[in-house]
C-alpha cells in the first residue's frame, strides 16, 4: 500500500479503500479490517459497520455533501476526500465544512494531487495526503512550508494576519 | 498608495521561490503540461500564438513612478520594448521567455509587484475607480477596502480551484466607473443614514458568452463583514457552480439557475457561520491600511488659475485636450489628467518602454510620483495643478500621449485579439486602427461627442463589447474572420447590454458600417443627445435600416 504524508511525515498506510472503481454496489458485502467506504455504502450499511467495533473511514467524492456525515463525525477515524482532478476544488470547501462541524479525526486528501497543492490543502484542514504515485513524498513535505506567512484566516490558522498583527502589537 | 511591510515582502518572495521551483520541475519533465498549466496561469503566464504572455497585476490600477520604470525595464530586458495595458487595469507582455519568468517575478517583487492570480480559476485582481480618492462625486475612497480584498484574496487556500475565474470590482462614488454591475461580485461602498460605512453587494454580473447585469443580493452590508460575506458567496459558488461545461461555469449561471432569491438565501445561511469569526474586519486594520491612502501634500490654490485660463484662451488645441482629457478634482486648483494610449496607428492600450519611463517622469514632476491605469486602457495622473496643465500637455504631446479623445469614438477599448491571443476568433487591433483612420478629423470627432466603441476578438469579451455604445465582436465563420456589431450598450450606473443590429461584416466593411451608424445619429439626434441617448430613444431600427439598406438592395 502506498505511503501517505501524515502530520508532516511520510508514514505507511494501513487503510483499504473500497468502491473506488465504477459501478460499486453500496449494498455489496464489505471486506473486514480497516476500510474506507464510499458515502453511499456508509449510508446503506451504517449499523452493520458500527457494530464491527473496528476503525471505519468514509471517503467523499467531490459532489458529496459533508453535511451527510454531521451526526457521525465522532465515530469516524478517517474521512478521505477524493480529488479525481486536482483542478476540481470542491474538496477544499468540503474540508472546511467538516472541520467547522467539529471533525477531529484524520482528514485525508487523495487522488490527482501533487506537492504544489499541499500548502492550500493543509490550510483548509487536511492533515493527511495521498499524492500521485510518482510524487517523491519525502521531497514533497517541504511544500507544506511553501509560504511562511498567510493573509487570510483558514482552518489551520483561524486568525487572519491582521488579527495576529494586532495581537503582536507590531507591523514589523 | 499602499506600501509593503515585511509580511507582504515575505509572502511575495516565497511566491517567486515557489514558481522558480515549479518552472524548474516543469522544464526537467517532472511536471506535465496539464499539471503545470494551472500553476503558471495563477502567475499570469499564458502560452500564446507567438510566445508566452505574462500578465502582471496592477492592484486596483495604482502605480508609483518607480513601479512604472520597472515595467519599462522589464519590457526592454525581457520583451520587445513595449507592454499592453488591459481592461482590468493590468499590464501584459507578449514576448517573455518561459525560463526567464521567475527572474521577471523577482524584478517585480523588488518594487512590490507580482503576477499573482492574474489568470486561472481563482479570485483575480481587484479593480476599482481610476479616479479613486480624487473624484468629486466620491463618498468613500474604495482603495482601502480594495487593498483589504487584495490581501484576503491573495493565496486564499479554499478558492484557488474554482469552477471558473472570479472577478471583484469596487466603487465608492455616484458614478460607477468600475463596471461593478458586470463583475462576479460588485461592491458599492456607501454610507447609511447614521453615516456608517457599508457595502451594496451585487453578484452574478458578467460579460462573455452570456452577458448578465448583476443582482443586488444585499443593500447594506456592514463593512467589517466584507470578507465573511465574500467567503460565503464564494463557498456557495465553489460547491455548487457548474464544472461540466466551461461556458456555464461562471457564478452568473449559478445565480440564474437557482434564481437570485434562492442564491441569496444560500449565501445568507452560509454567512451565519462567518459572522463573528476572526475574519470580521477591525477598525485598527482599516486605519492601518487607510494611512497609506492619505491625501498628498496639496497646496492651497485658487479654483481658477490665471495662467491656465490664459492658456485656454490662447490655444484651441490645448482647450480641446482639456475638454476631453482633463477631469474635475476634489481639491481646488487641481485636476486629473488622462494620458491617451489611443493614438491612431498604435494598438490601443500599448505603451513603449520609452513612453513608460517618460510617464514616470511626468508623474514625478506633476503628480506626486503616482499614476493609475484605467479600465479603458489609458494612464491617469490624478493630482495635477491646473497651473501646470499647459506644460504637461506640451510634454505629453511630444511623446504622442496627448490625443484629445477620451470619451470619444477613437478612444477604442480593444483586446489584443487574433494578432496575439490564442483564444481569439478574429483580429481586433487592425479593426480599431481602420476605424480610427476613418474618423481622423478632430473637429468631426468632437462634434460626434461622447461615444464608447469597444472591440473584442472573441466571446470572452476582454474588449467589453457588450457595454460599448457601439460594440464589435469578432466571430469565426468557416475559418474566416467576421464582425458582429451591436449598439446601445452602456457602462456605469445605467449599465446595459448592446443589441446586435444584424448579420456580421467582413473586416473591410467595418469603417463604413461605423460611418453609417454615426451618419444616422448625426441626422436624427436632438441637440443635447449623445449617440447612446439617441439609440435609447429610437431603438436599433433606424440604424439598422441605414447600415443594411443598400446591402439588401443589392441582394434583392
Amino acid at each position: 500500500m502506498p505511503d501517505v504524508i501524515r502530520n508532516g511525515a511520510v508514514t505507511p498506510d494501513a487503510w483499504t479503500f473500497v468502491g473506488l472503481g465504477e459501478g460499486f454496489d453500496a449494498a455489496a458485502p464489505l471486506p473486514t479490517g480497516a476500510i474506507v467506504v464510499p458515502l453511499a455504502a456508509w449510508q446503506a450499511q451504517r449499523e452493520a459497520l458500527l457494530a464491527r467495533n473496528e476503525s471505519i473511514g468514509v471517503w467523499l467524492a467531490p459532489a458529496d455533501d459533508a453535511e451527510a456525515l454531521r451526526g457521525d463525525l465522532g465515530r469516524l477515524a478517517l474521512i478521505a476526500v477524493q480529488f479525481p482532478k486536482f483542478t476540481d476544488g470542491r474538496g477544499y470547501s468540503t474540508a472546511v465544512l467538516l472541520r467547522r462541524a467539529g471533525y477531529q479525526g484524520e482528514l485525508r486528501a487523495f487522488g490527482d494531487l501533487g506537492r504544489d497543492q499541499l500548502f492550500y490543502l493543509s490550510r483548509v484542514g487536511f492533515d493527511a495526503f495521498a499524492l500521485r504515485e510518482r510524487e517523491d513524498l519525502a521531497g514533497a513535505i517541504a511544500s507544506l512550508r511553501d509560504f511562511h506567512e498567510t493573509y487570510q484566516g483558514s482552518i489551520n490558522q483561524p486568525a487572519p494576519l491582521f488579527r495576529r498583527r494586532e495581537t503582536a502589537g507590531t507591523t514589523r | 498608495m499602499y506600501r509593503y511591510d515585511n509580511y507582504d515582502h515575505s509572502i511575495v518572495a516565497d511566491r517567486v521561490a515557489q514558481f522558480r521551483d515549479q518552472t524548474r520541475r516543469y522544464l526537467a519533465g517532472q511536471l506535465t503540461d496539464d499539471e503545470f498549466r494551472p500553476l503558471r496561469l495563477q502567475n499570469g503566464l499564458y502560452i500564446q500564438r507567438q510566445a508566452p504572455m505574462l500578465r502582471v497585476a496592477v492592484p486596483y490600477g495604482m502605480l508609483s513612478s518607480e513601479q512604472l520604470r520597472m515595467l519599462a525595464h522589464i519590457a526592454r530586458k525581457y520583451d520587445r520594448g513595449y507592454g499592453h495595458f488591459t481592461t482590468r487595469q493590468n499590464i501584459q507582455y507578449n514576448w517573455p521567455k518561459l525560463e526567464e519568468v521567475p527572474d521577471i517575478l523577482a524584478d517585480l517583487a523588488s518594487v512590490e509587484m507580482h503576477a499573482i492570480q492574474t489568470s486561472g480559476n481563482c479570485i483575480r485582481n481587484i479593480t476599482t475607480d481610476h479616479f479613486a480618492g480624487v473624484a468629486p462625486d466620491e463618498h468613500v475612497d474604495p482603495r482601502v477596502l480594495a487593498e483589504i480584498l487584495r490581501q484576503w484574496s491573495t493565496f486564499h487556500p479554499e478558492f484557488a480551484f474554482l469552477p471558473r475565474k472570479f472577478k471583484i470590482a469596487l466603487s465608492g462614488s455616484d458614478q460607477d466607473r468600475a463596471a461593478t454591475l458586470l463583475h462576479d461580485i460588485g461592491l458599492h461602498a456607501v454610507r447609511n443614514e447614521s453615516g456608517e460605512l457599508g457595502l451594496r453587494v451585487i453578484v452574478g454580473g458578467g460579460m462573455g458568452r452570456t452577458p448578465i447585469i448583476g443582482h443586488v443580493v444585499r443593500d447594506f452590508l456592514p463593512w467589517r463583514e466584507m470578507l465573511t460575506y465574500c467567503e460565503a458567496v464564494l463557498r456557495v459558488y465553489n460547491r455548487h457552480g457548474r464544472r461540466d461545461n466551461l461556458y456555464k461555469s461562471r457564478i452568473k449561471i449559478l445565480v440564474k439557475a437557482l434564481g437570485p432569491q434562492e442564491f441569496t438565501r444560500q449565501v445568507e445561511a452560509e454567512w451565519e457561520f462567518g459572522k463573528g469569526s476572526p475574519s470580521v474586519l477591525t477598525d485598527a486594520e482599516y486605519e492601518r491600511i487607510a494611512k497609506h491612502f492619505t491625501r498628498p501634500a496639496y497646496e492651497l490654490l485658487p479654483a481658477l488659475d490665471p495662467f491656465y485660463v490664459e492658456a485656454l484662451a490662447d490655444s484651441r488645441a490645448f482647450t480641446k485636450w482639456t475638454e476631453r482629457n482633463v477631469h474635475a478634482h476634489q481639491v481646488d486648483g487641481y485636476a486629473s489628467v488622462t494620458l491617451s494610449l489611443k493614438k491612431t496607428g498604435l494598438p490601443p492600450g500599448d505603451a513603449t518602454a520609452e513612453q513608460m519611463d517618460f510617464v514616470a517622469g511626468l508623474a514625478d514632476r506633476y503628480s506626486f510620483g503616482e499614476l493609475r491605469v484605467s479600465h479603458e486602457q489609458n494612464l491617469i495622473l490624478a493630482d495635477v495643478r491646473k497651473r501646470d496643465l499647459f506644460a504637461l500637455w506640451l510634454e505629453a504631446k511630444s511623446q504622442g500621449l496627448a490625443t484629445p479623445n477620451i470619451g470619444l469614438l477613437t478612444n477604442i477599448v480593444c483586446c489584443p485579439g487574433g494578432d496575439f491571443c490564442s483564444l481569439a476568433n478574429a483580429k481586433s487591433i487592425p479593426i480599431a486602427e481602420a476605424i480610427q483612420r476613418r474618423f481622423d478629423d478632430l473637429d468631426y470627432l468632437h462634434d460626434i461627442g461622447e461615444l464608447d466603441l469597444n472591440i473584442s476578438g472573441c466571446m470572452n469579451s476582454c474588449g467589453h463589447h457588450h457595454v460599448g455604445h457601439i460594440g464589435i465582436l469578432g466571430v469565426d465563420k468557416n475559418g474566416a474572420e467576421w464582425y458582429q456589431v451591436s449598439i446601445g450598450g452602456d457602462q456605469g450606473n445605467d449599465a446595459a447590454l448592446g443589441h446586435v443590429i444584424g448579420p456580421s461584416f467582413a473586416a473591410s466593411q467595418m469603417p463604413e458600417v461605423i460611418e453609417k451608424l454615426i451618419d444616422t445619429y448625426v441626422d436624427v439626434r436632438t441637440e443635447e443627445e449623445r449617440f447612446i441617448d439617441t439609440v435609447k430613444r429610437l431603438g436599433v431600427a433606424p440604424f439598422k435600416a441605414r447600415v443594411y439598406g443598400s446591402r439588401e438592395a443589392v441582394h434583392a
